[in-house]
């Protein structure tokens, strides 16, 4: 067994800064394939839809602001809020669930799972109930308020849960029990209030892109940009809490301030999602892993960055589908994130099981 | 330097504000090897525990450098005190490198970036552990012994000026356990790094360290010196041991004697009698040793296992008494045992035994020694 070691490849035989800089070149790679990733879906979904506008029409329009009105109106008022939008949250929601997968050492741990988005759905389709039954207008801020508001109830609940229970499968069948809990209530609110109004409620609470408009991108740009920088700024500290809380606390992390802020950073973030979106399954689990495939490493300050674009690239690309598969009829978003995710979540939970008897 | 260095000042420690042991007082010295023994369940973890400021003190403080502990802020602490702890770290896509390299992690900017200097300080680490092959190996598939030398070199990589270890030598074969061990007296020794940790190898805490401290009841149940704390009976009492011996002079552990009525005589000396001895404490047969003399090697075995020892004063040629009392012996067993030890002027008269039993047909060491 000792011969075997020394035979393995870069056993010993480069130093550690040589296989650094070797791994730099591979991140390297790998965010120049994700941005133009990222550049030829945006050309794709602002290309495509049911109105044909030519490549060339576009960009004129793009870049120029000239063209038919309707074309005009139909790329800066539908199409480009709307991938841009998908971008966003899609980073936004990656960047949660990395954040969740995190906090509770579980590499299926995310936003949609947990039940977050359910209790920010609940919060936001109650507040928005009221708000018809008073005659009240609510802008995005108290949405995005009341989702962050759901988010830590779920949060909360799943936190007492885990301190219980280290069990992997048990959190998430607490995670989808008070998932079931939440969706229940927000059904049960959403048959009684009866109002127009609620039609614009049932498409949301079941996620989707669609209808964003300009404020909403900056909003959420706003909101999830600042978040995300934050985020960043907490790239070591993440690091250090990966290798397990005592760990974390003798490399000089203050852990119960730590826990604190990384709650509210995923928190904030679902929460930004669901009150635009609805709730979205399981981007927060599958772009993690994938973004930490390509790059092969976990250290969060390369996945962190890689992560949001693969986010932004995998929601856009869904977001299409979701357009496209069966125009005109439009599929929910969560439809296709869930084909995609869901397949991924069980390979996960395969090769985890794998790994543990091997 | 004979200042005391990290000073435990009747701390009490536990779980969620119950005591579990209180008034403990240590006082160590820079570059010292204290050693936490006691048996399971007894507290040691909770110790470590607490003067790593994972668990907060429950009365009593702990003065570290001649700085109150909790007064300290986490960074400042992590420069000084690395820890290998027993939880299971599962980190992802981290080689071994990796896991070292976040000993630096006190040391990096606002980002974590490594420098150059970092980046050789993780080989050094990795070096001096005799891992460096391990480099580039993914944490996850790598052997319990390798992972906990990877761990040690991680606390290595932190620079610290103490090392905490919990049972850093649990799962590990009898080599490792001694590699590691012997990495950890360098380190003390050579570096001046205090290392604070615990054992369940009680012989080996009292090879390596400098200070043993007994955890064991209400408060701790002795602290000294390996010489001083190594006896017998305090070590039986210390992990309640009713059903065998602790040997102070090797430090070795040994099953209680057989509770029976002896029927096999051993002759023996100069240490020949110690593998016939454990062979026949393995086969469950009582049995009497003899003639021993009080200095023979022999005879500290034979004191555990024997049901009776003929003896004789050290450096004395054996005499009448010591003969009459064996011959005694071998009539009432069945069976001599008779074992291949030099013979000189003072155990001349062992001749005169060996002779009693071939007389009485008794000499039956081939049905042992066939196998």
């Amino acid at each position: 067994m000792e011969q075997k070691q020394t035979v393995q490849p870069n056993g010993g035989i480069h130093s550690f800064h040589q296989e650094n800089i070797r791994r730099k070149s591979r991140f390297a790679i790998v965010f120049i394939l994700l941005a133009i990733a990222f550049c030829v879906i945006v050309v794709i979904n602002i290309n495509s839809g049911n109105v044909h506008i030519p490549i060339s029409q576009i960009a004129k329009i793009i870049f120029t602001h000239s063209g038919a009105e309707k074309d005009i109106n139909i790329i800066w008022q539908i199409r480009l809020p709307r991938i841009l939008m998908a971008a966003i949250l899609g980073g936004g929601l990656a960047t949660s669930g990395f954040l969740l997968q995190t906090f509770f050492e579980n590499p299926i741990a995310g936003p949609f799972v947990l039940g977050i988005s359910s209790g920010a759905k609940m919060v936001v389709a109650l507040v928005m109930i009221f708000g018809l039954l008073h005659g009240l207008v609510m802008n995005s801020w108290t949405y995005i308020i009341a989702a962050f508001i759901g988010s830590l109830m779920s949060t909360g609940f799943i936190l007492l849960v885990a301190r219980r229970i280290r069990n992997m499968a048990a959190l998430l069948v607490a995670g989808i029990m008070i998932g079931y809990i939440c969706n229940a209530i927000t059904d049960f609110v959403v048959t009684f209030a009866d109002d127009s109004d609620i039609v614009n409620l049932r498409g949301w609470s079941l996620g989707s892109f669609s209808g964003m408009s300009w404020a909403n991108v900056w909003i959420s740009l706003g909101v999830i940009g600042v978040t995300f920088v934050l985020t960043m700024l907490c790239a070591k500290p993440i690091h250090a809490y990966q290798m397990g809380e005592a760990y974390a606390q003798s490399m000089g992390v203050n852990i119960k301030f730590f826990r604190v802020v990384l709650i509210l950073l995923s928190s904030i973030l679902s929460a930004t999602v669901t009150a635009f979106a609805g709730p979205i399954s399981f981007v927060g689990i599958a772009v993690p892993f994938l973004a930490k495939a390509f790059l092969g490493s976990s250290k969060p300050l390369v996945v962190l960055p890689a992560n949001f674009l693969v986010g932004a690239v995998f929601c856009m690309l869904c977001d299409l589908i979701a357009r496209l598969a069966f125009a005109p009829v439009e599929l929910n978003i969560s439809t296709v994130t869930s084909i995609f995710g869901a397949p991924i979540v069980i390979y996960i939970l395969i090769s985890r099981r794998r790994g543990r008897n091997g | 330097m004979d200042k005391t260095y990290f000073s435990i000042d009747h701390l009490s420690v536990g779980y969620n504000k119950q005591v579990l042991i209180r008034d403990i007082c240590v006082d160590i010295k820079k570059g010292e090897i204290v050693t936490l023994i006691g048996p399971n369940g007894a507290g040691k973890s909770t110790i470590l525990k607490s003067i790593t400021r994972q668990l907060s003190l429950l009365g009593g403080k702990v003065m570290f450098d001649e700085q109150n502990l909790l007064e300290m802020s986490f960074r400042e602490m992590s420069q000084k005190m690395a820890v290998v702890l027993t939880e299971r770290m599962k980190p992802e896509l981290m080689t071994c490198a990796d896991i070292v390299a976040t000993g630096r992690y006190p040391y990096t900017g606002r980002l974590g970036v490594l420098t150059p200097e970092d980046e050789a300080k993780v080989d050094a680490a990795l070096a001096a552990v005799n891992a460096s092959d391990l480099a580039g190996r993914d944490f996850n598939a790598i052997s319990d012994g390798q992972r906990q030398r990877i761990l040690l070199a991680r606390a290595i990589c932190q620079e610290p000026e103490m090392i905490i270890l919990d049972e850093p030598t649990s799962f590990l074969d009898v080599r490792y356990k001694l590699e590691l061990l012997s990495i950890l007296t360098r380190m003390a020794k050579e570096k001046d790094i205090t290392i604070i940790m615990t054992l369940h190898e009680i012989d080996l805490a009292q090879k390596v360290s400098d200070k043993i401290v007994c955890v064991h009841g209400e408060t701790i149940y002795a602290y000294g010196t390996p010489a001083e704390i190594f006896e017998e009976e305090r070590i039986k009492n210390l992990y309640n041991i009713d059903n065998g011996f602790y040997d102070p002079v090797f430090g070795s552990i040994e099953l209680a004697k057989v509770e029976a009525e002896p029927d096999v005589f051993v002759i023996s000396g100069a240490g020949s009698g110690i593998p016939v001895f454990r062979a026949l404490r393995k086969e469950n047969k009582a049995f009497i040793a003899g003639i021993l003399h009080t200095n023979d090697i022999d005879y500290e075995l034979a004191r555990l296992l024997a049901a009776e020892v003929v003896t004789e004063a050290p450096f004395e040629p054996i005499g009448d008494a010591a003969i009459a009392q064996a011959k005694a012996a071998i009539d009432r067993c069945s069976e001599v045992i008779v074992c291949d030890f030099p013979v000189g002027q003072m155990n001349q008269r062992i001749k005169e035994l060996i002779d009693y039993a071939n007389e009485q047909g008794k000499n039956n060491a081939h049905t042992l020694f066939s196998q």
